[in-house]
């Protein structure tokens, strides 16, 4: 689509943080609450009232540093960001902004071209703003301050994607990776967590960047992936009839399928941003980051590497089942019963997601346990069962009738390895197949397969596949 | 009983001499008698107040009294205590009834103290003077012609007059000194930090510190020790163990170093104050004390550097005075724009606005290196200044004003000398440092001069032993306007 053109992308993402209380005062976080029930003095701004730092929401911004191995900056500040706006009460936004407490750090997306490492510039604390209500209110406006001062971590990649496809594997691996280390719950609905993206193109070769224009509030992958889609377009036709792009904010209109433009530069704020004066600068000691060091789980990224070069599965497999922490502590509950790592994946990846996606169910919640899981897959490898037969035990199991043994059994699912009675089977196939038989002997394989068939059903799909093979081979060349 | 110190009137309640509802009763009635001239109160509430000495008489009754249980003490209506109208002397708040208690009010409410009233005030904090308070200016009780100081004048004035045994302020640049200093109250503006700004409408945040107004600098110990303390709702809070500001009152001064900034005894001080103070430190000599000269060579630039920061604080501070939750809003407006324009032009007076335009400008993008930064980097020196100076003597002394108490009206129209008369006091705000006033003298037109005391930091218990001793040895400070001595009219 893009031919001589390069597209340059850069993400800014609000995490919020899952701290119970708000990011400078006490009041709840909890999501849905009556407008205004958790809106305190501080948060609507009363005259006199002080912001305090809540620890929680620091802790959650030093766990995220070390999980994309930043500087934690020992000191970082708080700044003031200036504007009128009637949902932000104190006619300013506490933010971070020369010095923020996150520097760095990079993270590692997986795309259909393989492995790229993005740089981050920076992750910042601030706090949320409120929201306007329109609806229902006569023609006036309301104000909800229930989210104002819910606490954010803003993370800014650096201008290194480069593509919608680059920019949705970096948002969906830094959503995987906040909700992994527990810092954010990652509720895109609710907001959560949403991008802007900062998109230019240039044309390959050059050096300078192109003028950028910012999408904000995306908030899912695929608004994402569609709107930087658009604006690319839009840009690139820009330019090649002649125009040239404005440095703009934009919307995207999921209706429309487009961006819109929002405000243009020269309609930019000037934030007038200076340290918070009511907030002395943000010490972290050595012994609190060591503290969080020791919190942290084993990060994606090195379980990832771990299952590769351990456990022996492919890249993508490893990728997969490390997608999110729960799915990867399930797949690791399965081999821990003894399965075969292999295996487990394959039936993690396979029967088990592809029912919970059905279901619509998160891993924690499956009904099939991993303990569970592993009893079966231990039938498939002690050949009590065949694969085949497994996936409909899976089924019973996750309709909730019983484990596997006690649904094999109920249902007499046992495997039949019995040569005489295998034997027994394909005499009775072959007589009544005795086209297919001829087929087979003039040269023609796939007649072979269609016997195996016929004998598997014979056998209602229990008869030990590979024995039917050999004993058929047999027969038919005896 | 107008002439009683807290102590006394703490022995005499304890003692039933007088009830907390007779010494209320006292105080309204001199208030209602006096505030029409003196325009010393924004707000008073006669049942509101009585009510709360009844509960004080009942506490003292219980044998349950604290420190300052059943004596009326009025606060700067900067402070916002539950139920009362908090005004901060602007239209803006003309109507804003407090929901909640700024932690010095509890902190009196605690102590069993009686709220007597609202005090009169510039707006938001902003002047030399109280003639920028939307409540018309409060008048000074030794020449209703002239000013009281500013910004608490209200405070200084309802203490010099006799309207209340102590009141609550606040200083930014010199708000408690400079109007103590022309009312001839003591007024002691504590470390940045020790008193909790929680509840205190915010002027400049890094500047604004509570104290006490009182008539002796014992009175002002008693009043600290209930003001002072940690408070985890402001974060510039400091945590330190509890002291007792009264300890060092009758240290003696021997050997005490008093330093002489020869840059604040230069041009710019009017002859009778240079007189009056010079004569106090003549008798802290005669006291014990050695006078040592010493600099303050980044003194001059501690005006222009906190006439960038205090704005620059304040217009951010101010945003939240925007009509959408609370307090004034224009009654007509065409869109959200138009609101709030309209709602601030109207709420808002014009020394407010002022501040407000220069803070907006020096944190502009393209200005804010050349003077906000450039400002905190003066602040810097400043504060090194001191730590210099304070190697050479105890306490540093001067003129807390560079003439006493000037005609309503003189510079109203004339800012840049407005602010050109806290000189001496803003560079311990820049510093963050303990700084005071207690009367030393009469100048011209009969009007009180101030000495300022600047000590170290955490220095406070010492600086009121200093005033103490001063106050034992003269009678400055219990001089009264006569048109308020008991018994006047």
């Amino acid at each position: 689509m893009t031919g001589e053109w390069e597209v340059v992308i850069g993400l800014e993402t609000h995490a919020q943080l899952s701290t119970r209380s708000k990011i400078f005062s006490g009041s709840s976080t909890a999501f849905g609450a009556a407008p205004n029930a958790q809106a305190s003095a501080v948060d609507i701004a009363l005259p006199g009232v002080l912001p305090v730092l809540n620890r929680g929401a620091v802790e959650r911004a030093i766990r995220f540093g070390l999980a994309v191995g930043a500087t934690l900056n020992r000191t970082s500040v708080f700044a003031r960001k200036n504007y009128f706006y009637p949902d932000l009460p104190k006619g300013y936004q506490i933010s971070q902004y020369e010095l923020p407490i996150v520097q760095g750090g990079s993270l590692t997306i997986l795309t259909g071209v393989g492995e790229k490492t993005v740089r981050l510039t920076r992750a910042h604390l601030e706090e949320d703003a409120g929201k306007s209500l329109h609806e229902d209110l006569h023609g006036m406006s309301g104000i909800d301050l229930n989210r104002a001062g819910t606490p954010l971590l803003e993370i800014v990649s650096e201008p290194e994607l480069r593509s919608a496809e680059e920019a949705v594997a970096y948002a969906r691996a830094l959503h995987g990776l906040v909700r992994w280390i527990d810092i954010c719950d990652g509720n895109m609905q609710e907001g959560s967590f949403r991008c802007d993206a900062n998109v230019s193109v240039r044309r390959r070769g050059d050096e300078k960047l192109g003028t950028r224009a910012e999408i904000k509030n995306l908030n899912s992958f695929r608004f994402l992936e569609r709107a930087i889609e658009y604006e690319v377009r839009r840009q690139i036709a820009l330019i090649e009839d002649g125009g040239r792009v404005v440095q703009e904010t934009r919307l995207y209109d999921p209706d429309r399928d487009e961006t819109r433009s929002m405000r243009s530069k020269e309609d930019a704020h000037d934030y007038r941003y200076f340290p918070d004066p009511d907030l002395l600068p943000l010490a972290v000691s050595e012994e609190w980051i060591e503290r969080v060091r020791a919190s942290l789980p084993e990060l994606p990224e090195a379980k990832r590497l771990r299952y590769a070069e351990v456990l022996g599965l492919t890249a993508y497999d490893a990728a997969t089942l490390t997608a999110s922490r729960e799915l990867a502590q399930y797949f690791e509950d399965v081999v821990g019963a003894g399965v075969e790592p292999k295996l487990a994946a394959n039936w993690v990846m396979g029967e088990l997601s592809a029912a919970l996606n059905r279901a619509d169910l998160d891993v924690t919640r499956s009904p099939v346990r991993p303990a569970a899981l592993a009893q079966l897959l231990a039938r498939i490898r002690d050949n009590t069962i065949s694969g085949k037969i497994a996936k409909d035990v899976f089924d019973a199991m996750w309709a909730g009738e019983g484990d596997a043994d006690a649904i094999i059994e109920a249902k007499g699912l046992k495997q039949i390895s019995d040569a005489g009675a295998i034997e027994a089977m394909i005499d009775a196939v072959l007589a009544a197949n005795p086209k297919s038989v001829e087929e087979f002997r003039a040269g023609k394989d796939k007649a072979f397969n269609a016997l195996v068939g016929q004998v598997m059903k014979a056998s209602r799909g229990k008869a030990n596949p590979g024995q039917v093979n050999e004993l058929l081979r047999r027969k038919l060349s005896g | 009983m107008i002439e009683a110190s807290l102590s006394r009137l703490r022995s005499d309640l304890d003692a039933r001499r007088i009830s907390s509802v007779e010494l209320a009763t006292l105080f309204l009635d001199r208030i209602e008698r006096a505030n029409p001239a003196l325009n010393a109160f924004i707000t008073v509430d006669r049942d509101r107040t009585l009510a709360q000495a009844r509960a004080a008489d009942a506490r003292i009754a219980r044998g349950a009294a604290g420190p300052l249980t059943g004596i009326p003490v009025a606060h700067k209506d900067i402070f916002c205590a539950e139920g009362w109208r908090t005004t901060c002397g602007s239209r803006m708040l003309a109507n804003f009834i407090s929901p909640y208690d700024a932690h010095v009010v509890s902190r009196f409410g605690d102590a069993g103290a009686v709220l007597l009233g609202k005090c009169n005030m510039d707006e938001f904090a902003m002047g030399s003077s109280n003639e920028t308070s939307y409540f018309g200016p409060a008048r000074n009780p030794w020449d209703p012609a002239c000013v009281p100081g500013g910004s608490s004048g209200g405070s200084a004035v309802a203490v010099a007059a006799r309207l209340a045994p102590a009141a609550t302020a606040t200083d930014t640049g010199g708000s408690i000194r400079q109007p103590a200093a022309m009312c001839g109250v003591s007024g002691i503006k504590p470390t940045y930090g020790v008193v909790s700004r929680y509840g205190m409408v915010a002027y400049a945040s890094s500047l604004d510190q509570g104290g006490p107004m009182a008539r002796s600098a014992a009175d002002l110990a008693a009043l600290l020790n209930v003001m002072a303390g940690f408070d985890p709702r402001d974060s510039t809070s400091l945590e330190r163990p509890a002291e007792d500001y009264g300890r060092d009152l009758d240290r003696p001064l021997a050997g005490v170093r008093l330093g002489l900034p020869k840059e604040y005894f230069g041009a710019g001080m009017a002859e009778d104050v240079r007189a009056a103070v010079l004569a106090a430190v003549n008798e802290l000599e005669k006291l014990g004390a050695k006078r040592v000269e010493v600099e303050l060579p980044a003194s001059p630039l501690s005006v222009p550097a906190y006439y960038v920061i205090a704005p620059a604080e304040a217009s951010s501070n101010l945003a939240r005075f925007d009509g959408v939750r609370y307090g004034h809003r224009a009654a007509e407006y065409a869109d959200l724009v138009d609101m709030y324009c309209r709602t601030r032009a109207e709420g808002f007076g014009a020394e407010v606005k002022r501040r407000i335009l220069v803070g907006t400008y020096v944190l502009s993008h393209g200005y804010y290196d050349a003077y906000y930064l450039k400002a905190q980097k003066i602040r810097r020196l400043i504060a090194q200044d001191f730590v210099r100076a304070f190697g050479a003597c105890d306490f540093i002394v001067g003129p807390t004003s560079p003439t006493v108490a000037f005609r309503s009206g003189e510079k109203v129209d004339d800012p840049v000398r407005m602010y050109l008369d806290d000189i001496y006091t803003v560079a311990p705000n820049l510093a963050g440092l303990p700084a005071m006033s207690i009367p030393c003298g009469f100048g011209a037109g009969g009007l009180p001069v101030g000495l300022q005391v600047v000590g170290s930091y955490f220095s406070e218990s010492r600086m009121l032993g200093l005033a103490h001793r001063f106050q034992q040895a003269t009678d400055w400070h219990e001089r009264i306007p006569p048109a308020h001595a008991e018994g006047a009219r």
